[in-house]
């Protein structure tokens, strides 16, 4: 029997993913691409469980590998999109909070 | 502690950290409350990786202490490598960065597919199937393989994307027959990868041919395509890699990665459709062989009319709506805070100024948002093309500095132009166009811009920075 749960789980995320950036304007394609980069960032905690399981030379250094490739991708994706994001400022103050 | 509760626990903060990256993307689609987007999602990095360390699957590591510190110093060693650069690199150089990070993810699932797949193929030919506690079944391994593939070509082909961003490659190189190459070794790629399901007991060989023509498949991908197409091809590499790490995810059964992963993969997609039409650039395209673009050159008539400051100057100060059209010429100059300079004193004179965006400004769409945030222009006074086009009917002076391609009006009109069918800015219905370029001669791409031969066009030539210097003087010693 195979198990149809982590289907739905797919079709739902990917339901997800399309919704919630879809109004998106211009003024934010390459903050939001910055930011949707972190987020598959994620996969550091499936590198770490991957080392983990590790038990070979070659897969421990593969595993190692992973981790560091990861934490490039979690850490950079974080600090470049709080940068440009920073940037963004309103001319005048905003007129009562929405 | 008892193991269920252990895995319990991590799997509460899984799910906590795929609702705040949801919740963090939602935020981030609007500028109001983009910045605490990134933070939200943020925390939900921080919980989920702290919570990992405590993952039963580690735990039952024979050699732990080993495992912790090569984690330990994983993070730190990639962590701060990232750290450093992010916090220093301009932001001219934004689109190759994200590329480069993004690449690592994608190298990351990968990686992490091998050590699956190296793991089963050490399985010994001829033990029955569902003994072995690696074996987890065809289905689980396609995914494996097919999160291989993806993550392995999103790999390769973010770092050569990134080398020619960055100017350490060549624009564009391609072999003889080279889409027959590089449809060969995709096909090899599969091919073996259905052989790694399908038998995949002591195919350690296999898996690392596997692995290398999906690397090499990346690279030679990526090698024809130009600059101007890169934006695309990033944020296309940009969702492989999050359908890569859910693949990972179900391989691992790993909710978050599962969630997160698809979630960016579908976003990643649709970014890119929307950045491909904001180009005029489809993504098949991209993707089969170019056909010769070009045929002869246009003829112009008319001459370029140049212009002095001091002349820029009096028609700006007596102009009662002033379009500013940045492109990547203004960033490569450095000029965008002269250019915020001049905005600041023109709205002191009462002048109504407005920047025109369009979607190609930067080297990708929002860059040029991001490089104007940068110098302080406010994001509400920053229009893109559909906002502004018909503005131009009623705008006195529209301000080209270093863009071309995107206010030709050859777009509209001719048919033989390699342009043609772009939108573009109709700067060219302004009343008056003052365009700043470095000297005469056509642009990047080697078009000639017929908006600079029209009647109400005036060339204002001279490097960005200090042109619009020159403008800024000119203007506080007209007076009022």
């Amino acid at each position: 029997m195979i198990d149809f749960n982590p289907l739905y789980v797919f079709l739902l995320a990917a339901f997800t993913g399309y919704e919630v950036i879809a109004r998106v304007p211009v003024i934010l394609h390459t903050p939001l691409m910055s930011g949707s980069n972190f987020v598959h960032g994620i996969v550091l905690v499936g590198a770490m469980v991957a080392l983990g399981k590790a038990t070979t030379g070659l897969e421990l250094a593969i595993g190692f590998f992973a981790v560091a490739l990861a934490a490039m991708n979690a850490v950079g994706g974080y600090v470049v999109t709080e940068r440009m994001l920073g940037m963004f400022k309103k001319s005048k103050p905003a007129e009562g909070a929405k | 502690m008892s193991q269920a509760f252990l895995m319990n626990a991590v799997n509460a903060t899984y799910f906590l950290a795929a609702f705040l990256f949801i919740m963090g993307l939602k935020r981030m689609s609007s500028p109001v409350t983009a910045q605490g987007g990134i933070v939200t999602a943020g925390w939900g990095m921080l919980i989920a990786t702290v919570a990992t360390f405590a993952h039963p699957e580690i735990l039952k590591a024979a050699n732990l202490p080993l495992v912790y510190g090569l984690m330990v110093a994983g993070i730190a060693v990639g962590g701060g490598i990232a750290w450093v650069s992010g916090k220093r690199v301009a932001m001219t150089d934004m689109p190759q960065m994200i590329a480069i990070y993004n690449g690592m993810g994608g190298g990351a699932a990968a990686a992490i597919a091998a050590i699956e797949l190296l793991k089963v193929a050490a399985i010994l030919p001829g033990t029955p199937a569902g003994t072995s506690p690696h074996d987890h079944g065809a289905f689980v391994n396609a995914l494996a393989v097919a999160g291989a593939l993806i993550g392995a070509v999103s790999f390769s082909g973010s770092a050569i994307a990134y080398a020619k961003l960055q100017g350490i490659m060549d624009k564009v190189y391609s072999l003889p027959g080279h889409h027959f190459i590089s449809f060969g070794l995709l096909a090899a790629s599969v091919i073996l990868g259905i052989y790694i399901v399908m038998e995949p007991a002591g195919s350690t060989g296999l898996v690392i041919a596997f692995f290398v023509c999906a690397l090499l498949f990346g690279v030679l991908m990526t090698l024809p395509i130009g600059g101007a197409d890169m934006p695309v091809i990033i944020s296309l590499y940009n969702a492989f890699t999050g359908l890569a790490v859910g693949f990972e995810g179900f391989v691992l059964n790993n909710s978050a990665m599962i969630v997160a992963g698809i979630v960016v993969g579908s976003a990643g997609t649709l970014l890119t459709q929307l950045m491909a039409k904001a180009m005029n650039r489809p993504i098949a395209k991209l993707l089969t062989p170019p056909t010769g673009t070009g045929g002869p050159a246009q003829k112009v008539e008319g001459t370029q009319k140049p212009i002095e400051a001091g002349d820029v100057a009096a028609l700006m100060a007596y102009a009662q709506k002033v379009v500013i059209i940045p492109g990547y010429g203004m960033a490569v100059a450095q000029a965008q805070h002269k250019v915020w300079e001049l905005t600041k004193v023109l709205k002191d004179r009462g002048v109504e100024v407005k920047f025109a965006i369009h979607p190609v400004a930067g080297r990708m769409p929002g860059h040029m948002n991001v490089l104007l945030a940068e110098a302080g222009v406010p994001y509400d006074i920053i229009f893109d093309i559909e906002e502004i086009n018909e503005e131009f009917a009623t705008t006195d002076v529209a301000f080209v500095i270093g863009a071309n391609d995107v206010v030709n009006p050859a777009a509209r009109t001719d048919q033989s132009s390699p342009i043609y069918g772009m939108p573009i800015l109709n700067a060219d219905y302004a009343k008056h166009v003052i365009v700043n370029k470095r000297g005469k001669g056509a642009g990047f791409s080697g078009i000639e811009n017929l908006l600079f031969y029209q009647d109400n066009t005036r060339m204002y030539y001279g490097g960005g920075q200090e042109a619009v210097a020159k403008l800024v003087q000119e203007l506080k010693a007209l007076g009022d």
